[in-house]
């Protein structure tokens, strides 16, 4: 049987502005079988992205394709546009990352779905509205006539990314490039929506070209696999082959790249660090002329929290569901209601000068390693600011000593201190902003989803860094995160969270073994099994 | 289909080439490059070189800028040294009364033939290459006068005593783009009206941004109602047509160098503001705000180390603008006549020359040659400079 879809020595190359060419691209050639899975796998900056972009020719100008991209008879790479408009959106259709920025916040529902019916099929209006209802049926989105009139941010991100499914399956193509389609999820509603794409595949008889970096989804997904590195395909085959018995060493790495390792043991004599007791942070709801406050959204309501030093309290739960804002809300920098006490004294009452002293004791590395950098200062500065409040007294030359140990702590190299944060990569970024926060030498640390954005064996050298940290200066961490994997790895104890309140706290080997509500069950099903359980899910 | 249009232009691309390629050892260095000497600075300097166009333009501008600042020593009606008597004597810094050289006069005119001919006599001096200054009237030839090389040399000497044959009737006192129809030397006014026109710029722009970008940081900083009553009293104010207050305020007022700066900033100072706001109202939400502030940063410390660079980028990519505007603001008030005090050089008054006097194109021409060239200049340069400070551009 002949391929649906063949790549033959796809180059790609980008030409910058110095006129230097950097080749994203190196020679991959692949097929697609009718009804089959492809997942190209590979880390950020593979070519991965750049590969199903290219066989819709979305790229931008300064993109040099070579090579052949055969889809059911035509050569894509360089057929005319007319032609590649009737293929867009109606053969081939495509399913971005990002589903706030792919959806056009301005248009409703309708008339996103319906504009690929119009353009392609020329459909009327009445029969475009029964055609779109149907679509979003199919993709599961509860009560589709009342949905058919909202504007994308009144949906909530799976939703939203189920609107992009029905949009590019409008014209039951026959196949559809998932570009990360999930990443950007909730880990339960990332199993919803593979649950779906796969039922819906099945189904329809679509080929699927899946690219992704998560080895546990091309498991589930894929029929056949393709791991990819610096532009190159480095081995290819059946998924459970490559699974069973990899043979490239880059995929062994990958594969090898599962956060691992056990968390410090639980010490019951260990100083009590931080305590917080009904921590509360309502943020006024206010409507009317006068600003009077008509409610509250209860982002952390009544939460119990103690950590003690060297150990590790996991905050888990979904998006929206108040560990980030507990998270600041113990390190004051948000106002909140209740008793927190560092090392036994109440800090709540503390004003924002009387606070500096002890913030040297508690630290924060956050989510994003490309937003929590100042983009306009050089590392060292970034990372030797604080030592400039809290310790004054040090020389230009102490300090900048100081640095290069800070650096070189977290492995990085300190000759690299004059340089910008975007001249590094993100897991580097990540080690800069711990080294910001370690070099401080502080005894408390929260862990704002330090992994979440990070590649993931990236992810993997992260996590023993942290646990390295951990035990040499006996710090005590309150890791947020929505990846149970990570959290395995690292907590002691653990507070599940949901709608800022707790459902379920304890040791995490208890929980881990015995989840005690649904919640936590389908948590721990969409982590480790990336399934769905019924009703596990609030807020779908 | 709506997907594939929503895409950004190079969605996703960058990153796959920006990231090092060292993905899966995140440890390694980026091509470990080291620099010696300030590598912050050295790396503006060439992403300011690199744009070609702005290099030129920078070192034009800075030519004509310090070449008119010693507009006295090309053009002036003082000699720069005179010897006399066995004394040395620098006109061109100070002022000499006439007793000096037998006269009765309070000032010197060193033009006069029997001044000229009493210093020759017991010594001689040294006259600037042009022997006008801006002020200085050419009693000798019908103004306006059109360039002197446009004429034979019988027009040109017509107005003095021995004609051809006279001795003043020399290079010195050629008008190489005419005069106005004052009997002014246009090369004079040129060189002084360029030189006040871009000090008196370069101040307002440095004043207004000052106010501007203090005010929109604290605007955009602290929000609520603060940002809300300086935003609306901006709206209020901005709703003013500045161009007739500016009108009728000089018009009540002296005008002098200083006054007029004060007028002029009253709304000048708004420019930068929205943009500096809405740079603040951005960055005080980024994560790294929020780290420093976990550090313990204090805010005045976040607002000008965290915040401000970011807002430098569009303040600067405004400035230009400003500098050009302040000038053009001050060019169309002497136009106008609402200016600097009169007598004063302007590249305004030239303009309005021009306009007075259009049987006499060498005016009109040279006031606007001048001032496209002037903001032109000033254009690339701020282009330069925007890329210069920004850290994001590749560097190669």
């Amino acid at each position: 049987m002949s391929a649906l879809l063949a790549v033959r020595d796809l180059r790609i190359a980008f030409a910058g502005d110095d006129g230097r060419v950097t080749e994203a691209v190196r020679g991959i050639s692949f097929d697609i079988e009718a009804g089959k899975t492809l997942a190209l796998v590979g880390e950020s900056g593979s070519g991965k992205s750049v590969t199903a972009l290219s066989i819709l020719r979305l790229l931008p100008p300064s993109a040099r394709v070579n090579g052949r991209i055969d889809f059911g008879g035509t050569d894509l790479a360089a057929a005319s546009d007319r032609k590649l408009r009737e293929v867009r959106g109606n053969d081939i259709s495509m399913i971005f990352q990002e589903p706030m920025t792919s959806l056009n916040p301005l248009h409703t529902v309708e008339r996103q779905v319906g504009e690929v019916l119009t353009v392609h099929r020329g459909l009327g209006r009445t029969a475009t509205r029964k055609r779109t209802l149907e679509l979003l049926r199919d993709v599961g989105i509860p009560d589709p006539e009342a949905r058919l009139s909202a504007f994308p941010h009144q949906l909530s991100g799976g939703q939203r990314q189920r609107v992009m499914i029905a949009m590019a399956l409008a014209n039951e193509p026959r196949l559809l490039i998932a570009d990360e389609p999930t990443t950007a999820l909730d880990v339960t509603v990332q199993a919803q929506i593979l649950e779906l794409l796969k039922s819906l595949q099945a189904r329809l008889g679509m080929a699927m070209l899946f690219i992704t970096h998560d080895l546990g989804i091309v498991r589930k997904m894929a029929d056949e696999t393709c791991v990819m590195t610096r532009g190159e395909i480095v081995e290819r085959g059946p998924t459970g082959q490559i699974f069973a018995s990899p043979q490239h060493h880059y995929t062994r790495h990958l594969l090898a790249a599962e956060p691992k390792g056990t968390p410090p043991t639980h010490r019951p004599e260990a100083t009590l660090l931080l305590e917080g007791s009904d921590v509360k942070v309502w943020f006024p709801v206010r409507r009317g002329v006068l600003r009077r406050t008509v409610g509250y959204i209860k982002a952390v309501d009544g939460v119990d929290v103690a950590v003690r030093a060297g150990e590790t309290l996991g905050v888990v739960g979904e998006s929206g569901s108040g560990k980030t804002t507990l998270g600041r809300a113990l390190l004051r920098l948000i106002s909140s209601e209740g008793r927190i006490a560092f090392l036994g004294s109440d800090i709540r009452q503390k004003s924002w000068n009387a606070m500096r002293p002890l913030r040297k004791d508690m630290q924060i590395v956050f989510q994003d390693p490309f937003g929590s950098l100042s983009p306009r200062m050089p590392i060292g500065d970034i990372v030797g600011e604080g030592l400039k409040i809290h310790f004054p007294r040090l020389t230009a030359a102490e300090r900048e000593q100081r640095v290069a140990q800070a650096l070189t702590e977290v492995g990085l190299d300190p000759g690299n201190r004059l340089r910008y944060p975007h001249e590094f990569s993100g897991g580097q970024r990540q080690r800069i902003a711990i080294a910001r926060a370690m070099i401080l030498e502080p005894r408390f640390v929260v862990l704002d989803e330090p992994t979440s954005a990070l590649d993931m064996s990236v992810q993997a050298q992260v996590v023993d860094l942290l646990r390295d940290l951990q035990r040499r200066h006996g710090l005590a961490y309150l890791f947020i995160s929505h990846d149970l994997k990570v959290v395995r790895a690292l907590a002691n104890d653990i507070l599940v969270m949901k709608d800022g309140k707790v459902v379920e706290a304890g040791p995490a080997a208890d929980i881990f073994a015995a989840p005690k509500t649904d919640y936590t069950r389908a948590l721990m099903a969409a982590a480790f099994d990336i399934a769905a359980v019924p009703g596990g899910d609030g807020r779908e | 289909m709506t997907a594939l249009r929503a895409i950004p232009a190079g969605l996703g691309l960058p990153t796959p080439l920006l990231a090092p390629a060292d993905a899966f050892s995140a440890a390694s260095a980026p091509a470990a490059k080291t620099f010696t000497l300030s590598p912050l600075n050295r790396r503006r300097l060439r992403n300011f070189r690199a744009n070609r166009r702005g290099w030129w333009s920078f070192w034009i501008f800075l030519f004509l800028f310090l070449v008119t600042l010693g507009s006295e020593l090309i053009a002036s009606d003082r000699p720069i040294v005179v010897y006399y008597k066995g004394e040395w004597l620098f006109p061109i810094a100070v002022n000499y009364p006439e007793s000096k050289f037998g006269g009765f006069a309070a000032i010197t005119r060193f033009r006069d033939p029997a001044n000229r001919d009493e210093i020759n006599a017991h010594g001689w001096m040294l006259f600037p290459p042009i022997r006008y200054s801006y002020d200085t009237k050419d009693e000798y030839l019908p103004a306006p006068s059109p360039p002197s090389w446009t004429m034979t040399p019988e027009q040109r000497c017509e107005g003095y005593e021995q004609k051809t044959a006279d001795s003043d009737c020399n290079w010195g006192n050629y008008h190489w783009l005419g005069t106005d129809d004052r009997g002014f030397d246009v090369v004079a006014s040129l060189l002084y009206g360029f030189r006040i026109s871009v000090l008196f710029g370069l101040t307002l722009t440095v004043v207004s941004s000052v106010v501007g970008v203090a005010v929109g940081a604290i605007s955009g900083f602290f929000g609520g109602w603060t940002d809300l009553l300086i935003q609306r009293f901006i709206d209020i104010w901005t709703a003013i047509p500045a161009l007739y207050l500016l009108l009728i305020i000089s018009s009540v007022l002296a005008p002098s160098f200083l006054t007029l700066l004060g007028i002029l900033l009253l709304f000048s100072w708004v420019a930068l503001v929205g943009l500096v706001r809405a740079e603040f109202l951005r960055g005080r939400n980024l994560e790294y705000v929020a780290a420093a502030r976990a550090l313990g940063v204090s805010t005045p410390t976040i607002m000008w180390r965290h915040l401000l660079p970011n807002a430098m980028v569009s303040t600067l990519t405004f400035l230009p603008f400003i500098l050009g505007g302040s000038i053009t603001t001050l060019t169309s008030l002497d136009y106008l006549g609402f200016g600097l005090p009169p007598g004063s050089p302007s590249l305004g008054v030239l303009l309005s020359q021009g306009t007075d006097n259009l049987q006499a194109p060498w005016l009109a021409l040279t006031g606007f040659v001048t001032i496209s060239v002037m903001l032109s200049l000033l254009i690339f340069i701020g282009e330069a400079a925007r890329d210069a400070f920004d850290p994001r551009k590749t560097f190669a």
